[in-house]
């Protein structure tokens, strides 16, 4: 059984002026390896971050389930970190403190000089140290995000989601931070669930890329197998011959969805059931 | 654009202090008495009255012990000197020095309104965090809140039957409300994510509250309690006065009773100072808790 299994999950909000439940989507069902870096791509509204929020526990599902290491989640837990679209660090607290208070949590055994330490060492890998006693006002939001990078991975989460983690930071510094995550990535090894509309982020990251169709009703249409080998980095992959073939491929399948949210399979989806995800990969 | 406003804001502040103090001096100066006009007849009978006495040289002038007017500036410095020279005096059980007075009225303050800051805070973040009970509470803050903190006075003194509790609770009454309100709203209005890292982070009851809900919420918080603050100390007074408990407010009271119009000024200027006194202690405090996003 996969590391993180998410079961045929379907989600409603109640609908307005008595009309029947609206459904964000349904049936969608994927499976994460351990290790494995999966991002899914959709257009606002598809219900993508309504998903991760799921799988973090911090909305429910109306049906379905969710399993991490075989166990079925049901709220909130330190084994699924999420890094928030909008940093989410406590303003009244420093940098430090907001690393610190994660650590605290995940680790309350720990003494107050390894609680210290290990901080420090968090800092330190996003490439923040001085900027410790800084509070998050002080800070641009690339640095924000590093701060959110280095609590996210500080706990040492089973299953790390990201949710449009760089939607809010320029585009020069995206880049740079992209790329930071790829080699803090590649470092630990994190099983990574990540939401974006960033196509060329979606392909330096991961190493599957699930298509999403827009809402409501949205379904999971495509897998796309990211077939550009590790190490990456943002100058090789986009001289790797698959990178414009998938690249190309994701941005179709996006624009076909921008103005319907049909669905039909297109030329890619013909063959099996409206409800399996056609497996796309360029070997 | 130019910069609006040169020059030295305490040169002007004084030069306004200047101008208010000699306009006060020269409308309160009376003119010595004048006799012409006046015939033998209605002289006497200002005699007789006492509003003139004659003087050394045979004229006329004002009884200075029965004809006193505004008092003019001086007059209160006076008053002001021979009050403070007293400050640490107890005279009687009714005449407290001026040091005494500003101490109960301040322990007085301070205890209702920490009470009420405390009570109304716990009660907002509960509020805050229940949305239904919020509704289902808020139609009585809405009716409760305008209600003058005074008009309880009535109703506390006749139930706890002791006027000491009684100007507490007036000044608790007066400075629930606000803080109740804005911390609710400040609790409802926090960032979710700030509550979903918590949940996250399997914070504990006790830990979410103090270190995200508390701290989260206190700008906002702070902003009810400079509201409270301010309605507690316009409270403060008029109960001390209505129920003759000793403290500033009673002082203002005995003064007019003993017709010592300067001492009633002494005493407005001295409810002033305490203002002043609580306030810049308040906004240490709200410094200490305020953050910026």
């Amino acid at each position: 059984m996969s590391f993180l299994v998410v079961d045929h999950v379907s989600k409603f909000f109640p609908g307005h002026a008595g009309g029947g439940d609206v459904c964000i989507f349904k049936d969608v069902t994927l499976k994460v390896e351990k290790g494995e870096f999966v991002t899914v791509i959709g257009h606002s509204g598809c219900g993508k971050s309504t998903l991760l929020n799921i799988i973090a526990g911090l909305e429910t599902l109306s049906e379905g389930g969710v399993l991490l290491n075989g166990r079925e989640v049901s709220g909130p837990g330190l084994d699924r970190m999420v890094v928030f679209q909008n940093f989410a660090l406590m303003p009244w607290m420093t940098v430090f403190e907001n690393i610190a208070l994660a650590v605290r949590s995940a680790y309350q055994d720990w003494g107050r000089d390894k609680v210290v330490a290990h901080v420090h060492k968090y800092i330190e890998l996003v490439g923040l140290k001085g900027a410790e006693d800084k509070r998050p006002i002080a800070l641009s939001g690339g640095m924000k995000q590093r701060v959110g990078l280095a609590r996210a991975f500080s706990i040492e989460p089973k299953v790390l989601l990201l949710d449009e983690p760089f939607a809010q930071i320029d585009a020069l510094t995206r880049g740079v931070i992209q790329e930071e995550l790829v080699q803090m990535w590649n470092a630990t090894r994190n099983t990574v669930f990540m939401v974006t509309h960033d196509v060329d982020e979606a392909i330096l990251l991961s190493d599957r890329i699930m298509l999403m169709t827009n809402g409501p009703s949205a379904r999971v249409a495509e897998i796309v197998d990211v077939t550009i080998p590790r190490p990456r980095s943002r100058e090789s992959v986009i001289e790797h011959p698959h990178y414009y073939k998938i690249r190309n491929h994701v941005l179709h399948f996006l624009i076909r969805h921008a103005s319907h949210g049909g669905r039909e399979g297109g030329e890619s989806g013909a063959g099996g059931s409206a409800d399996v995800p056609v497996l796309v990969s360029f070997a | 654009m130019k910069k609006n406003g040169n020059g030295n804001p305490w040169l002007i502040s004084g030069f306004i202090l200047v101008i208010f103090l000699s306009g006060w001096h020269l409308l309160t100066l009376r003119a010595s008495f004048d006799a012409k006009g006046k015939t033998q007849e209605q002289l006497q009978m200002l005699e007789f009255n006492g509003d003139i006495i004659r003087t050394d040289e045979g004229g006329y002038a004002w009884n200075s012990d029965k004809i006193k007017g505004v008092p003019g500036p001086l007059a209160v410095v006076e008053k002001a000197r021979t009050e403070l020279a007293e400050a640490f005096v107890l005279k009687g059980t009714n005449d407290h020095g001026i040091a005494y007075l500003v101490l109960y009225t301040v322990s007085r303050f301070s205890a209702g309104f920490l009470a009420a800051s405390v009570v109304a805070i716990l009660f907002g973040i509960l509020l805050g965090l229940n949305r239904v009970l919020f509704r289902a509470i808020n139609p009585f803050i809405q009716i409760l809140k305008p209600i003058s903190p005074l008009a309880w006075m009535p109703l506390l003194l006749y139930t706890v039957k002791d006027p000491k509790w009684t100007a507490i609770l007036v000044v608790f009454m007066a400075s629930v409300w606000p803080t109740l309100a804005t911390t609710a709203f400040g609790v409802s209005s926090l960032k979710k994510e700030y509550l979903h890292v918590a949940a996250i982070l399997q914070l504990s009851w006790f830990k979410r509250l103090y270190r995200v809900i508390l701290p989260g919420a206190a700008p906002t918080i702070v902003n009810g309690l400079r509201i409270s603050f301010g309605s507690a100390l316009v409270a403060v007074v008029p109960a001390e006065m209505l129920l003759g408990e000793l403290g500033v407010g009673y002082l203002s009271w005995i003064e007019w009773n003993n017709l010592d119009i300067a001492g009633v000024i002494f005493a407005i200027l001295v409810v002033g100072v305490v203002g002043v006194i609580l306030d810049s202690g308040f906004n240490k405090l709200a410094g200490l808790v305020t953050y910026q996003e």
